[in-house]
């Protein structure tokens, strides 16, 4: 159920984006696209009662070097922790990038609805 | 479980008004909502490091936002495109909408992870011995690091090659202005 | 233009040195706590867009000017890449190796302390610096570009 209360903000976003007639509006519905899917990516490797996968010194054998088998069965997934984590920050470099698409274009025509910058152009 | 079904029903009203209202202003300041609402899920969710990096993410862009919306003479644009763009745009949500429902009914419950049913998956593999190999008590900080710095490095090209898209957008009026206040 | 009201400046004079040593902390402990190289590099940033929200553009441009901040992010960015390459020519030729790691930590339990884990460290300064200086100027090229706009045409005034 969560999975699907996901998809349905992923489906706004979407919505956004390619019904909307504003160039800013398009930008915040690719954001809120991108915040669905990161927080699905997170979702799929929950585990209920789970550990956040940092080790600490409980959970830790220093006779012989490995983790505690506890802690290898209450760990929630690292690995879309660590590929969401590089996909937010590129995220806000992309929404820069697409701001000043946008600033540049109302600089040149002078409005942000898509519709007429079509009929401009030529 | 409930503080996910209320932080989740948060950030669907923040989304449904950022999408709807007119003013550009209310509405970035909505998406400001919804991704405040996904860092406390992501505390929620056990992951720490992306709340951190999300809430601070989110102040950012959200400054960057209003830069871009705020002092514009803000027109109110309202109205939905025309017939043909309409329609065209109703068929790909409904075509991507049948695919999402169909990949829902295949998902594991919530709160079983995949790895832990196979039993040589990958991530076990980190969380097992990845003390032991990198040193590293921060799971997923020896994971972009050390397992997977390749992924690293091309994140750091995609981040370069879009902040230098993003200056040289803007760069003839910053030259000039700076021409202008120098001499 | 010249920065907002005194109670922000005060503030935020106040504030900006503990936003910026709390980016160095969590750059620097992020192999061992919540946190790493991304989140602390757009905290240092975020500590510089505070300074340039409140005090105005020239005094940030006085302390971290347009082409420094270019500059330290082309360093980021070549940090990372050397270190990347020194594995390739140290012992076991490979790519992003952890060799500081493999040579000399590996036998010396030195979990959980601050010198330990290799390389992990500093490619987290690396990309710490790298993400700093890129958001900060990206930020910067902005807010140079939107007043010189706004300059032009009606102005709902912010700073």
């Amino acid at each position: 159920m969560p999975y699907a209360m996901c998809f349905l903000l992923f489906m706004i976003g979407l919505y956004c984006a390619v019904v909307k007639k504003n160039m800013v509006k398009i930008v915040i519905g690719l954001a809120v696209m991108e915040y669905a899917v990161n927080l699905f990516l997170i979702m799929l490797g929950f585990r209920v009662n789970g550990a956040a996968p940092i080790v600490d010194k409980t959970c830790y054998d220093p006779a012989t070097g490995r983790v505690t088998a506890g802690f290898l069965n209450a760990a929630v997934d690292p690995l879309p922790q660590a590929l969401v984590l590089t996909s937010i920050v590129i995220g806000l470099g992309t929404l820069a990038l697409l701001i000043s698409i946008c600033i540049r274009t109302y600089e040149k025509y002078g409005t942000f609805d898509i519709t007429q910058i079509r009929k401009l152009k030529g | 479980m409930v503080i996910f079904y209320v932080l989740l029903v948060f950030m669907l009203i923040a989304a449904i008004i950022a999408v709807e209202t007119d003013d550009l202003l209310s509405s970035v300041i909505c998406v400001g909502a919804v991704g405040v609402g996904g860092s406390i899920m992501f505390l929620f969710l056990r992951a720490p490091d992306i709340a951190i990096t999300q809430i601070v993410v989110e102040v950012l862009g959200l400054i960057i936002l209003i830069r871009a919306t705020i002092a514009r003479d803000l027109t109110f644009i309202s109205g939905d495109r025309e017939f043909f763009g309409l329609v065209v745009s109703i068929v790909i949500m409904l075509v991507i909408f049948l695919a999402g429902v169909r990949v829902l009914g295949n998902l594991p419950p919530f709160g079983t992870p995949v790895f832990s049913q196979v039993p040589d998956a990958a991530s076990r593999t980190y969380i097992a011995e990845g003390l032991q190999k990198t040193g590293a008590a921060n799971i997923v900080a020896a994971i972009i690091l050390d397992y997977r710095g390749y992924d690293t490095l091309g994140e750091a090209t995609v981040l370069f090659t879009s902040i230098i898209g993003a200056t040289v957008m803007l760069r003839s009026k910053c030259r000039k202005s700076l021409e202008d206040r120098n001499g | 233009m010249k920065g907002m009201t005194i109670i922000v400046k005060t503030i935020s004079s106040w504030v900006k040195l503990l936003i910026f040593l709390f980016g160095i902390y969590i750059v620097l402990f992020g192999h061992l706590t919540p946190g790493g190289g991304f989140a602390g590099g757009v905290i240092i940033a975020s500590s510089y867009v505070l300074l340039m929200l409140a005090f105005g553009r020239e005094f940030v441009e006085k302390n971290l000017s347009l082409t420094a901040s270019s500059r330290l992010d082309c360093v980021g960015a070549l940090m990372f890449v050397a270190i990347a390459l020194v594995g390739m020519f140290y012992g076991a030729a490979s790519f992003f190796w952890n060799f500081i790691h493999q040579q000399y930590l590996a036998d010396r339990a030195t979990e959980f302390k601050l010198v330990s884990a290799g390389i992990i460290p500093l490619c987290n300064i690396a990309i710490g610096l790298k993400v700093g200086a890129s958001l900060f100027l990206v930020i910067f090229a902005l807010s140079v570009f939107c007043n010189d706009f706004r300059c032009k045409g009606s102005a709902r005034e912010l700073m």
